[in-house]
This record gives C-alpha cells, structure tokens and sequence, in this order.
C-alpha cells in the first residue's frame, strides 16, 4: 500500500518566531528633532515624571507598559496567574501511571507528547514537528524539533519516547493503563503484559536521536490522536531511576512541558510556573496555574465568587440560573460521554430481554427531554445513539426514533409490549441497579415512573456503593444497568468498539455479528464514518442499550480569562494558551 | 500506678493486633478490589498488579507478611490509590495537620464548653441558665456540614475575612473556621454534661457545709465544686479527642485542609487497602493512649479512685 504523507499545515511551521515578546508601550523620541525641542521635550519628560510621581503617592498607578497579546491585541493583566478547583488530588503524577482525568489536566502542562490538540481537538505539533503514516496505517514515523528539553537542560529524545512506552506495559511498573497502549495496536504490547516478551520487543524504535518509528499489529488510523494521552509522554529516565516513586515531587520532577511543578500539598493544592526552557516558552502567557482540591461542589462554588479559583464545576441543576446571572461565566460545552442504560442479555436477565420488542418499547418509552430539561438542566443532548454527536468526523444521523415524537414514541412502545405479551395483566418484573449518587438515582426513579405509567412494567431500583456495583455489572447480576462512557480518544470506534464482542466493558454480553464486522473492518478503511452509521442503525435495530443523554461540561470561568478551548469537546485544555485580559467588555 | 500503666500497655497490644486481623479480614470479603474499575482491567493487568502489591498470595500469608512489615520495619506498604506514596508518607503529611486543628478544637470546645455549662449551673433557673442551654442546644443539632458552608458563605464571601479554605501549613486564618466547625457540638456536650454535673455537685452535702462555714460562694464553686464536678467531662474526654480526629473527614472536605480524615471515607471507597489499615491502625492507638490518659487523669482528680 502507498505510503501517505500527514504534514501538518505551513501555519503550525512558523514555529515561534511568528510572535515572540509583548509590544512595549510607544516610548521612542524622534532622533531628528532640533534640540531646543529635544529640550523642551526632557524638562516635559521630568515633569510628567514628578506628576505620575505625586500620582502613584496619591494611589493612582502610571502603568508605564502595556502588555497586550501577540495576535489579538488584547490588552492584558499584569497578574497572569490561573487558579482553578479540583474535586480530588490527582493519584499520580506520573505520566504512564495516571488514569485519572484531573491528573491529565495536570501533566498536559508538565509535559509534552509528540502530538498536542488545539482549540477544536484537532492535532498539532508537539515534541514532533511533523510525522508520515506508512504500510496501510501499520507504521508512523514522528520527527522531532531540535529544539525542545528537559527542565534541566538535557535535549528531549526518541529515546526518552521509548524508555516512557515500555515503561507503560512494563509488568514491573504494572499500569493500569497498560491497556491503553494495546488499544493503540502497538507491536507485542500485549505479550510484553503477559511477560512472554520481553519490554525491549515493544514496536517502537528510535532511528535516530530525533526519529521515532511506531510498528503496529493492525492498523490504527487514529493512532496520532492517541499520542496526546499522558500514557505516551516522554519522561525523563535518570530521574525515575534515581528516585523511584519520588520522582514527581516537586524538588525531584524534571519535565518537558510548558510548566514546571513548583508546590505541591496532597490533598491541599499544586502550583506549576512557567518552563524556562520550554521550546515555545516565548508564547507562554500564563505565569504560574494552581489547582485547588475542594471536594464539595458548592463550596467551591462559593469560593469561585470569594475570587479565590477562576474556575469551577457547577452543581446539578444550578446551570440555567447562573447562566442567567452571570451570562458571560456560565459555559456549557459538549463532553465526550454518553449516559445510558445496559440491558443484560445473558442468561441472567431477565427473559422477556432476549425479546428485541420489549428493549425497544423500553428505550421508545423513555422520554429523554424530561431528564435533561427538569433534571439535569445542563444543556445536555437527548441521546438516541451512543457516539457523541460532538466526536470529531463523527456526522450524526437522526437515527429513525429520534425524528418521532414522544407521543408517537409512546405509542409504538405499547404496541411492541402488548406484541411481545406483556401489559397489566401479565406485568413485566425488572430490577434496574445503580450506584450510589442522588442524580442516578433521580434519573432511575424517573425512568422506573415512565415505565409503570406508559407500559406497566414494575421496576425494582436497587442502589450499590460503587465497587460492588461495578462487580455485579461486570458479573450481569442485572437487568438494567445504568452506565456511563467517555471516549478515550476522539474517534466514533472509541464508543461503538464497546458493545462489540471482544469488548472488555460489554456488560449486558450483546453479541452481534454485524456489529463486530463493520467495527473490525473500520479499521482497514481510510473513511470509517460509513461504518460507524451503520453502527449505529444496527443498536437502533437492536437495542441493546438506551441511550439516555449526552453529556455537557458545565462550569463558571472568570470573565478575563481567555483562550479556553470551548470547541475541544474533551475539554484538553493547555494552560500555555490561555491569558487574562484587563478590561473583560 | 506504673504497674497499671505497664498492664494496659500489655492489653492493648492484642488488641491492636486483633483489630487488625479483623479489619483485615472484612476488607478482604468487601466486594469489588483495589482494581476495579469502570473499565475492567485485562487479566494480565490485573495479574501484574497484584502480583505488584503481594495480593496473589494466600490470605493469612498477606495478613502475617502486612503484620511483619509494621512490627519489623514500621512499614504500612504503598498506596494503591496514591501511587506516588507510601501510606506512612500520607500519614506522615496528613496527621499533623488533623492533631493541629483537631487538638485546637479540643481546647476551645473544653474551656468554651465547660465555661458555658459552670455559668449555666451557678445562674440555674435564670435567663443566663436559659440562653446558654438555647446555645447549647443550637450548636448541638447543627450539623458541621451544615455550619461549614455557612462560616464560608458569612466570613469569606460576605465579609471577606477569612479565607475560604487550604492549609498554607497551619496560618491562623486557615484555622479559624475549621475548628469552629469542629468543635461546635463537641463545645455543646460538654457545656451539657459540665452543667448537670454541677448542679449535682452543688446540691451535695459537703458544699452545704463550705458554705455555711461562710466561704464566698465563688471561692466554693473554684476551690471545692470544680474538680468533682470535672469528673464526668473528663470521662466524655477520651472518646471526644478521637472523634475529633475520625470526625475531621467533614472539615477535609469542606475546608480542603489536607488532613487524613479524608481518608477514613476515601480509602474505604477506592478499596486501598494498606491506607484504610493504616488509618484504622492510626485510630486504634489514639484510643488506646487516650482512655489510659483519662484514666489516670481520674486518679490524679479523685484519690478514691484506685488501680
């Protein structure tokens, strides 16, 4: 097969020179003047000085320099500093170790991978300037700038790549995301886990000091995108090997990224300043960035309004009155995760679930806007598929119940539970489990109403604390199940590859063949998307989940911060391009 | 007196042993493990994982092999949810600051809480009795995951004098509104029990006969009524001190204080094994040297009491 060349647009090749330091207020004297005025112009000087003098004495600061943005112009705060809440500390620092979505806002800034995304999730140049796809999406060589190092000076290498990849399926550093780089199809990742290969066997080589070269088992199109995981940062290896698991403490980390960890009280907050050293340092902004750790929502809520974070989650349901309070703060913004319910279609559900009539006259039954419009009220999206609609080359199709409306839903429904042979005389038993949480459990009350009233099926809600209701999901001790998924990735298979047979998370054990074909084949294809439809019409068809709802990111951010990537719906956002403003109108 | 102190230090030892035998083994049989996860790991993770953290091998072997590590070495293991630290440096990093606050709460709650119920008790009957038992009775059904938003709503956003959270290792202004929180309803039992106590005291023979000997009535209250009286706190003191500690997971989440009481909850749910054996552990030699401290607190108050 051809090789094809991915380079990335001429525009994300200026590298820095595009725009290097603030424009400085005019302070420059015309070197033609006559001196006389060259004169008059020094006692005016001095006199404007003693007056600014007598000023700032008087409390009125003279800012004599005028910092604005390279490209927009915007004038901007003398304090560039981002303070945001975090709802726990993050278990790890350590790159190949974290899978922990706070961690990785963390060690986006930290480091740097070969790849980076920018405000709309699309990719850009990382430690990689630029990398070609050869042998049929099997093969990827990344080329690496010249420019880029260490915290302490030392250049960064494909083999820092390296030593960070085996690092990640070691069975000595035992990752929980060891998964992660199997997901990537990376050559003997899997055998290396089970310790029948050894580490060195991994499929990534480094050709020279700055060439990498990825050899995969199968072919993985969206095998850029997934660089820009924590899972695939480099890491710096004679510090690892010198401190062991101390090694992400402050006074021990040295990092690639455009920040440095300058404080760090678990459990309390984290600070990260500016990288000196950073390659792009030039067009960093944000001076130093900290991350509270507030567990209760409302408290930082309250805190957010004290000044004290630029940032916080909103609580359920606060959403549509602080938009209208504070227009300009509240944003709600498409996150990569579906809601749904799982029906159990193994032996240990319920019979009546084999029957396709009644899982559709179930999922038709369920009328999604009342969830989202007096429950959730966070801007979410009615789901009647499971891909996100926001998932990048993702162009949702209506599928066909989404166009009805709800009363025409409701009617089918009970069409299909008479066909199928239930209705009040021969009422339908099931028990919906759930874990413990007040919203899953509004959403499953709700749901369990609807079902009685519109189809007289009983409900048994059963509620379990998390772990145990992850065994009983996983050993489909259920008949529904409610469930949640974020995509890894920005790709449709992140979503659809899951209720495909060799999927580890098809808890209700839907098996289809179709399905698993058009997902196997995607793969091979340079355009997926037919497929991914397809995908689509047969969960429609079959039904083997309800999708509930997409969902939203809802959060206030202070009005003077700019540059948040309000399009990349997996919320991966860079501190370096972010920026305060003086004036927010 | 030393015999007495040695006996108890030999009881507590299988005791602490028991506890954590048992707590270890209700861990064990908790359903789900460390591991599981919204996403199930593969098994060869899974192996390597356990293999990692010694949870392949045979129950009692884990059990005896945690107990040698603490005995031998004071070695609690690593964290299965902090992967970067082991659980003496969580505790290490987190105890301090819960004893702090905890410790500055359990003096105010007693001088606040005893003060209240003395006045009370003298002033039975009057209205100064009846504000400070309405006090008392406030503070006590007031919840500190109720009181904490509120002292943040009033003190930092409102009047803008205290910061709204953190630790800042141990400023005063970081303090403040923990321990108020903390000891609330800890200051309202003790103003309860100090009250009854007193008025008890009051009523017994031998202040009769102070009194009629023609000692001023507050020389009686401090030089005869007071250490009686005590007794009864005291005894509440014990088990108050540790609640403080266990009791702090409130304060951790609300004020964002880093301390362990977080843990108590957290560890529990994330199923990290050595950190939940580590607080228990924690918690269990608390309690220990704290009733022997009451103990012989009553000897030293009451030399009728005898060991």
């Amino acid at each position: 097969m051809p090789a094809t060349n991915r380079i990335f647009p001429d525009s994300f090749l200026l590298g820095p020179s595009q725009v290097t330091s603030y424009r400085h207020g005019n302070r420059l004297v015309p070197v033609d003047m006559s001196l006389s005025i060259r004169k008059f112009r020094t006692y005016a000087a001095v006199l404007a000085l003693i007056i600014c003098i007598g000023m700032n004495t008087a409390g009125i600061v003279w800012a004599d320099v005028q910092v604005t943005h390279p490209v927009t112009g915007e004038e901007l705060r003398e304090s560039q500093t981002f303070t945001y809440r975090m709802l726990d500390e993050a278990p790890t620092l350590d790159p190949q170790l974290n899978q922990d979505s706070e961690g990785f806002d963390i060690l986006r800034d930290l480091f740097e991978g070969l790849l980076n995304q920018d405000s709309h999730g699309h990719l850009v140049p990382g430690v990689a300037e630029r990398y070609t796809a050869s042998d049929g999406n099997r093969r990827f060589t990344f080329h690496l700038r010249k420019t880029a190092k260490w915290s302490n000076g030392d250049p960064v290498t494909s083999e820092d790549f390296v030593y960070a990849w085996r690092r990640a399926v070691d069975p000595e550093v035992a990752s929980d995301y060891a998964w992660y780089v199997e997901l990537a199809g990376i050559q003997n990742a899997g055998a290396i886990q089970t310790g029948n290969m050894p580490i060195e066997s991994l499929g990534v080589k480094a050709v020279d000091m700055y060439t990498l070269e990825v050899d995969l088992e199968r072919p993985v199109p969206y095998f850029p995108e997934m660089t820009t995981y924590a899972t695939f940062f480099p890491v710096h290896r004679p510090t690892i090997e010198k401190h062991d698991i101390a090694w992400t403490r402050p006074e021990n980390m040295v990092s690639n990224g455009a920040y440095i960890l300058s404080e760090h009280v678990p459990n309390e907050y984290h600070s990260r300043t500016r990288n000196p050293l950073y390659w792009d340092n030039a067009n960093t902004i944000i001076e130093k960035v900290t991350g509270l750790v507030i567990n209760d929502e409302n408290q930082a809520l309250t805190r957010y309004f004290a000044n004290e974070v630029d940032r916080t989650g909103i609580p359920a349901g606060q959403y549509p009155n602080l938009k209208t309070q504070y227009p300009d703060q509240a944003i709600s913004m498409p996150s990569l995760c579906t809601y749904y319910f799982i029906f159990n279609l193994s032996d240990s559900g319920h019979p009546s679930l084999q029957d396709r009539r009644v899982r559709t006259a179930l999922s038709y039954a369920f009328d999604r806007d009342i969830i989202i419009d007096n429950l959730l009220k966070g801007g979410q999206e009615p789901a009647y598929g499971f891909t996100h609609p926001a998932t990048a080359g993702f162009d949702p199709q209506k599928t066909d119940y989404a166009q009805l409306d709800q009363v025409e839903r409701d009617r089918i429904a009970r069409e299909l539970i008479t066909e199928a042979g239930y209705g009040p005389e021969n009422p339908l038993n099931l028990s919906l489990i759930y874990n413990t949480s007040e919203s899953h459990k509004k959403i499953a009350t709700v749901a369990s109403q609807m079902w009685k009233q519109k189809l007289g099926v009983d409900i048994n809600l059963k509620n379990f604390e998390w772990k145990t209701y992850l065994v009983r999901r996983k050993n489909q001790e259920f008949d529904l199940a409610r469930a949640g998924w974020c995509g890894d990735y920005n790709e449709a298979s992140t979503f659809l590859d899951v209720l495909t047979s060799s999927s580890g998370v098809n808890d209700g054990q839907f098996h289809n063949e179709e399905m698993d074909r058009l997902m196997d084949e995607s793969r091979l294809l340079d355009d997926p998307t037919p497929n991914y439809l397809q995908a689509e019409v047969v969960l429609t068809r079959e039904m083997p989940i309800i999708p509930v709802y997409h969902y939203t990111s809802v959060f206030m951010l202070k009005p003077d911060i700019r540059g948040w990537p309000f399009d990349n719906v997996q919320n991966n956002w860079y501190s370096r391009n972010l920026y305060r403003v003086k004036d927010t109108h | 007196m030393l015999y007495f102190i040695l006996k108890r230090i030999a009881i507590a030892i299988p005791t602490i042993l028991a506890l954590i035998v048992l707590s270890f083994t209700l861990m064990h049989y908790a359903p789900g493990s460390p591991f599981t996860g919204e996403r199930p790991l593969p098994p060869e993770i899974l192996t390597n994982l356990e293999a990692k953290y010694g949870l392949d091998r045979p129950f009692p072997q884990q059990v005896a092999r945690y107990v040698w590590n603490i005995v031998t070495e004071f070695d609690f293991g690593p964290s299965y949810s902090y992967k970067d630290r082991t659980v003496n440096e969580i505790i290490a990093q987190g105890f301090p600051v819960t004893l702090t606050y905890g410790s500055l709460a359990f003096i105010v709650s007693i001088m606040v809480g005893a003060t209240l119920g003395i006045v009370a008790a003298i002033h039975r009957t009057t209205w100064l009795d009846s504000l400070t038992v309405g006090i008392t009775v406030g503070a006590q059904v007031l919840p500190n995951f109720i009181m904490a938003p509120i002292l943040v709503l009033v003190f930092t956003l409102w009047l803008g004098w205290l910061p709204g959270g953190g630790w800042q290792g141990g400023q005063w202004p970081y303090l403040v509104m923990p321990i108020i929180a903390l000891s609330t309803s800890f200051m309202a039992s003790i103003a309860r029990i100090t009250r009854s106590s007193m008025i008890e005291t009051l009523n017994s023979d031998f202040i009769l006969t102070a009194r009629s000997k023609g000692l001023p009535f507050h020389e009686v209250v401090i030089r005869h009524a007071l250490k009686p009286s005590m007794l009864p706190v005291i005894s509440y003191l014990g088990p108050t001190f540790v609640g403080l500690i266990t009791g702090s997971v409130v304060i951790d989440i609300y004020f964002s204080t880093g301390g362990i009481g977080q843990h108590f909850v957290n560890a529990a749910i994330n199923r990290d094994y050595p950190l939940i054996m580590g607080v228990t552990i924690l918690t269990g030699i608390l309690t220990v040297v704290f009733n022997l401290i009451v103990d012989i607190l009553y000897v030293w108050i009451d030399p009728r009491i005898q060991y």
